[in-house]
């Protein structure tokens, strides 16, 4: 019985077949393709739109963040939203104070965030299942209380919050603001999918999935469980925090009210709806959150989260594998292969 | 050193609401194992009906009764649509559908009843015995818990279908055996959970306002209150929402400033989940590998 609803043949461990080559061909095409038009899309768009999907790609990196920690390792984090505000405000807080370029904020705040997520996964080790859930969902809520908090004004700008100048494209070269951020954010992202790909195939990531799926067996066959799960939940962290710092850089401003409980919920969102266990999922599952909200506000303010609440509860019920799960799974009634039983 | 009484006073009457969702949040994990997230927003919507009947001109009790009976339903229901048919599916989902009814609930409330803050009712009169000490909401606060304790005891151990509810939750495969309807219990949990949810709602509008989001803080310090106490403990977990409230109140006034309860809910809670996670009143956890 696996602890999440993720088969194991689905995971990015996926035994080699004899198809494997030709497949591999196929994705090389898509990948092309897919780059292709990633690289067309400042060219092509309005600069209100590209800003869209430069949030949309930092969006996915924060939602593959959570996902490596939710999907691969079955740890349940409600409180990733306050990882995103650390990394948002310590990008804003070098900017505004310390005088750095935004770049050089990048890794700060990505050392900032994985320490921060150590530390906070060292105890939360202890800590299984709806209480993680619920110390993480403490201090989602805390939040912004916290950075209101009057001990931190001079630092953090109190309710106000700071406001930040956006780059301008080096080099005199002819992008507006818009369209350089997204080639920076893309460029940025496009490393950090890689990585999680890379890491998750890797030692690393087999440990963290030998965890998720039975974590006696797991330690018994010589993982070192604490650990394992402390490096998921800062590399997880520092995803979210890097996130947060392109996304300070994005917008050009950070407030304590924009990093509320819902930070988080949209998060998790972003994880179910595209697909626990998936990498490729984060991107669709943020596609989903960036523009859901910019469809529905019509309706009604609440209309948003009301959609976002259906989903959540409708993919446990119909698709629990997410959106990326749903298609593989049609793919592979195409192709008339019958379903590997996994040692489930 | 009156100030601290009255401190006090008013702590033991808002650790009486955290003590009432800590009981609702009780009744739940007891017979499933699993913490209701939603269970602030479900009394947020309760509160909300009385809120309505009160406006249609239903005196304050008769619209308290309807208002407790909707709870009822709704948690019944809530477990027989939405729990029951999700089947035995790991943690994880269940807590993904329970963020759901949160978030649910709560656009819910705002869609149909918008983001305005409205004042709320008590019952109860201003003062009480001409006593500055304790206000009259803050007494009747108390007192209502103490009846709602009083109640749930006498319920569970003397009539035959709190027996049944304790014994499926304890034991349901022989339980079962023996002839009780499990998942009737389980319901009944839900609606009963919901039920006493409601009474924390309507004690608690009174004194920070109604509106969609009113319950995000009182909730948390439920959870704090539950854990503190044990959360498989209804008893503990009255204790630990009593003890959280005068805390809370003690800390806000002459330590840490109003402006960081929710950072003291989650200190305490990251705190009695790493010192003794089982809680003060609780029992520990065997698990069966």
């Amino acid at each position: 019985m696996s602890a999440l609803p993720v088969s194991p043949d689905e995971a990015p461990v996926a035994a080699q077949t004899p198809r494997a080559t030709s497949a591999t061909s196929w994705r090389l095409v898509a990948a092309v393709g897919l780059a292709a038009i990633a690289l067309a899309v400042p060219f092509a768009l309005s600069d209100y739109r590209i800003f869209l999907a430069t949030m949309t790609l930092i969006t996915a990196i924060a939602v593959l963040g959570l996902n490596m920690l939710v999907g691969y390792n079955g740890q349940l984090s409600l409180g990733h939203g306050a990882l995103y505000a650390l990394g948002a405000y310590v990008t804003a807080i070098l900017m505004e104070h310390g005088g750095f370029a935004w770049w050089a904020t990048l890794p700060v705040s990505a050392v900032v965030c994985f320490g921060f997520g150590l530390l906070f996964g060292w105890p939360a080790l202890r800590l299984k299942g709806h209480y993680l859930a619920l110390a993480t969902f403490a201090l989602a809520l805390a939040t912004p209380q916290l950075l209101k908090h009057k001990a931190l004004e001079p630092w953090t700008g109190g309710v106000q919050g700071l406001t930040l100048l956006k780059p301008d494209a080096p080099f005199g070269w002819k992008l507006s603001q818009d369209q350089w951020l997204y080639l920076v954010v893309l460029g940025i992202a496009a490393v950090m999918f890689v990585a999680a790909w890379n890491l998750l195939r890797g030692r690393l990531g087999r440990a963290t999935i030998a965890i998720r799926e039975q974590p006696i067996a797991a330690a018994a066959m010589g993982i070192d469980v604490a650990y394992t799960k402390a490096m998921t939940f800062g590399i997880s962290a520092l995803y979210t925090g890097v996130a947060g710092s392109l996304g300070a850089i994005a917008t050009a401003f950070v407030a304590p009210d924009s990093f509320g409980m819902f930070v988080s919920v949209f998060f998790l969102v972003g994880v179910v709806v595209g697909g626990l266990g998936t990498i490729s999922g984060a991107l669709v599952g943020a596609a989903f959150i960036q523009f859901i909200p910019n469809v529905a506000d019509q309706l009604s303010k609440s209309a948003p989260s009301a959609i976002f609440a259906g989903f959540l509860i409708l993919c446990m019920f119909l698709m629990p594998q997410g959106f990326v799960g749903l298609v593989r799974s049609a793919r592979r009634r195409l192709q008339h292969s019958p379903r590997p039983r996994g040692g489930d | 050193m009156y100030s601290l009484l009255q401190q006090i006073a008013s702590g033991i009457a808002m650790g009486g609401i955290y003590a009432c969702l800590g009981l609702a949040l009780v009744m739940i994990y007891q017979s499933t194992h699993h913490i209701n997230f939603a269970q602030g927003e479900m009394a947020m919507f309760s509160t909300f009906i009385a809120f309505l009947l009160l406006k249609a001109g239903l005196p304050y009790w008769a619209a308290a009764l309807v208002t407790l009976g909707f709870g009822f339903v709704a948690g019944f229901l809530i477990e027989r649509l939405l729990l029951r048919p999700l089947g035995d599916v790991p943690e994880l989902s269940v807590i993904v559908v329970f963020i759901g009814l949160l978030i649910g609930i709560n656009s819910l409330a705002g869609w149909v009843f918008g983001h305005k803050l409205e004042p709320f009712p008590s019952p109860f009169p201003d003062k009480a015995f001409g006593s500055t000490l304790i206000s009259g909401h803050e007494l009747g606060t108390i007192g209502v818990v103490v009846v709602v304790m009083a109640v749930l005891f006498a319920f569970l151990r003397f009539t035959k279908v709190g027996l049944a509810m304790r014994a499926s939750a304890e034991n349901p495969v022989s339980s079962r055996l023996a002839g009780i309807p499990v998942s009737l219990m389980l319901s009944l949990g839900w609606g009963l959970s919901a039920l006493i949810g409601a009474i924390g709602g309507l004690m608690v509008a009174p004194v920070v306002f109604l509106e969609p989001n009113m319950m995000g803080g009182v909730l948390i310090y439920a959870f704090a209150g539950a854990l503190l106490g044990g959360i498989d403990n209804p008893w503990g977990a009255v204790a630990g929402g009593l003890i959280v409230g005068v805390v809370e109140n003690l800390a806000g006034t002459y330590v840490v400033g109003t402006e960081l309860k929710l950072t003291l809910a989650l200190v305490l809670i990251v705190g009695v989940l790493l010192i003794r996670p089982s809680g003060i009143f609780g029992r520990k956890l065997v698990v069966r590998v």
